[in-house]
């Protein structure tokens, strides 16, 4: 059952093999026995959630179920759920019980969704290896002297051991596709504007997306089916009409132009990876696909522009963490000014901090054109090399990161080094472009390694079919670390 | 262009977070890091490049202007740190 589909998952609960409530417990059970080892949740609520598949279970027996009703979901710690404390992984919200729903949990409540609980993370979202987070890192459940990727590495960590079926993710540089591709998981992040951004904590808000992390591209296209959606509380969400992203799953694969970006398989990339991700690429050939040389030429120009953007997009929103309405409040101060100083130091932890300074920095008097402006400008230059490879082919392949899952503590003291490990996802993050993770395999030291698939605008379908396909004909989906 | 440590202490005073001496020097060391990596953006000529802010360069949408929340000040303000009378506390500002 815990390597079930999400399909088969509601075929048992419609045809009343199992209960929600029974599945729920099964893997609070399964969270109690392995997540004091691996640290991939920050809150659990059995009461809350076995509440919630008690409702379910009315609602399944009534003849009301849709296709995830009574199914749990974890969520990343980053979207507000009412009642539940919300902490994005930090301190200063370490105390923080939402007061409301973000869309993403509305949309799960309304389609009968059990919340699993809350998935660790790092500190509002800034890193790549989750070890940023005030409750401590998560380990991978492949390795455990290695990272799980960040920094939804909870969410990842959680699906990869089988603690959940599936969980959610945020994305604003990377943070769904490297920590799934690390866990040997799936993830998408869908286009710009097509999942609420409400109730979501805000990083960088004009890169941030959140989307599904699950077992297969089926289960993450029914999760996707449920998040997705316009919503006037979120002023960049896009109005299109609702759409079923399992419609093009069982399309074949014949006459499919794949983009091979020479950028991404240049210098830097590990041999172990590049020759995973040239098989799945030989395995996609043999499915009728064909491949195409693209060029990203700005792809390196993408870790600057993201590293002026993104912080200064987080030291605005995170200029809200005063201590005044909610969150932590730093017990001793002399005045006001000293209270919010003294309340943020001790909020955020030293990556939050960084970012806010440099976001401070390139956004005051005098550098805005520098460096603000000028990072928009190249972030249109960067968005037009995709439409130009788009051209050429259906969608982009390569890796999703540079090298397999690196040890706990190996990059933490090296902030820099941290930030290149995004080199292949940050891209389209600014373009804001659809890009998935799928497994393909592993490295020399047996952790998974990670194929992406870039889509053109609104090409979730597309992508979740190109990455189905691939699923049917191979089981590195299916693989699962052992001792979980 | 260079980092000092006054920038450093300028930016920390600019978001309210308070630093300590022994902490500047280290942060001026990963800050300038973090600098020299953006630095990489000026040697690209960006003349004539229209600044993109959204993928789909939407424009932010107008609403009708009527009341759509409810109050619910006492289910916000029970999360506060220090609340009296339905008013946030904060140190005195004014003596």
């Amino acid at each position: 059952m815990i390597n079930s589909s999400l399909k088969e998952l509601s075929a048992a609960l419609a045809a009343k093999k199992i209960s929600s409530r029974e599945l729920t417990q099964a893997f609070l059970d399964r969270i109690a026995q392995l997540n004091p080892a691996l640290n991939a949740f920050i809150t659990v609520d059995a009461e809350k959630s076995l509440a919630q598949a008690d409702a379910a279970d009315k609602r399944l027996a009534s003849g009301q179920g849709g296709p995830l009703t009574g199914i749990p979901v974890a969520q990343k710690d980053i979207f507000c759920a009412k009642g539940w404390r919300t902490t994005c992984g930090s301190k200063i919200l370490s105390n923080f019980v939402a007061p409301y729903d973000a869309q993403v949990i509305e949309r799960f409540d309304a389609a009968g969704v059990v919340n699993l609980g809350k998935t660790n993370m790092d500190e509002f979202a800034m890193g790549s290896s989750n070890e940023t987070s005030h409750f401590g890192p998560v380990k991978n459940p492949w390795d455990r002297l290695a990272v799980p990727g960040g920094s939804s590495g909870g969410s990842a960590a959680a699906v990869a051991a089988r603690l959940a079926p599936a969980a959610t993710g945020t994305d604003t540089g990377g943070s769904i596709r490297q920590p799934a591709a690390l866990t040997g998981i799936c993830g998408i992040k869908p286009t710009y504007g097509v999942v609420s951004r409400y109730g979501m904590i805000a990083f960088a808000s004009s890169l941030d997306q959140g989307g599904p992390m699950a077992k297969s591209a089926e289960d993450c296209a029914l999760l996707l089916n449920a998040m997705a959606g316009f919503d006037t509380r979120d002023s960049t969400s896009l109005d299109r009409a609702p759409q079923d992203y399992t419609r093009d799953l069982q399309q074949p694969l014949k006459g499919l132009r794949i983009g091979l970006p020479k950028e991404y398989f240049a210098e830097g990339l590990a041999p172990d990876v590049a020759r995973a991700v040239e098989a799945a690429i030989a395995e996609y050939k043999k499915l009728g696909a064909q491949t195409v040389e693209v060029s990203l030429p700005n792809t390196q120009l993408s870790i600057p522009v993201y590293y002026v953007l993104a912080p200064a997009e987080a030291s605005s929103n995170l200029s809200r963490y005063d201590g005044v309405r909610y969150g932590y409040r730093a017990p001793e101060y002399t005045d006001l000014m000293d209270m919010y100083k003294k309340t943020r130091a001790q909020g955020f932890g030293a990556e939050v901090k960084r970012r806010i300074l440099i976001g401070t920095y390139v956004l005051s008097a005098g550098y805005y054109d520098a460096y603000y402006l000028k990072a928009q400008k190249l972030r249109r230059l960067i968005a037009q090399d995709f439409t130009e490879a788009f051209r050429l082919c259906d969608v982009i392949m390569g890796p999703t990161a540079p090298t397999t899952a690196f040890n706990l503590g190996e990059k933490s003291d090296d902030p820099v080094a941290m930030y290149l490990s995004d080199i292949y996802t940050i891209a389209v993050n600014l373009a804001g472009l659809p890009g998935m993770s799928i497994p393909a395999g592993f490295g020399a030291n047996g952790r998974p390694v990670g194929l992406q698939i870039i889509g053109n605008y609104f090409a979730e379908a597309k992508m979740l079919n190109v990455a189905h396909q691939y699923q049917l004909a191979t089981d590195w989906h299916t693989r699962m670390p052992e001792g979980v | 262009m260079s980092l000092t440590e006054a920038d450093v202490l300028r930016m920390a005073h600019l978001a309210r977070i308070e630093i300590e001496a022994r902490e500047v020097a280290p942060m001026l060391g990963q800050l300038s890091n973090i600098m020299r990596l953006v630095e990489q953006m000026q040697a690209v000529d960006t003349d004539g490049v229209a600044p993109m802010a959204h993928a789909q360069d939407l424009s932010l949408r107008l609403r009708e202007d009527r009341v759509t929340e409810q109050d619910q000040h006492a289910a916000f303000q029970a999360i506060a740190p220090q609340v009296e009378a339905g008013l946030y506390l904060v140190p005195k500002v004014i003596e």
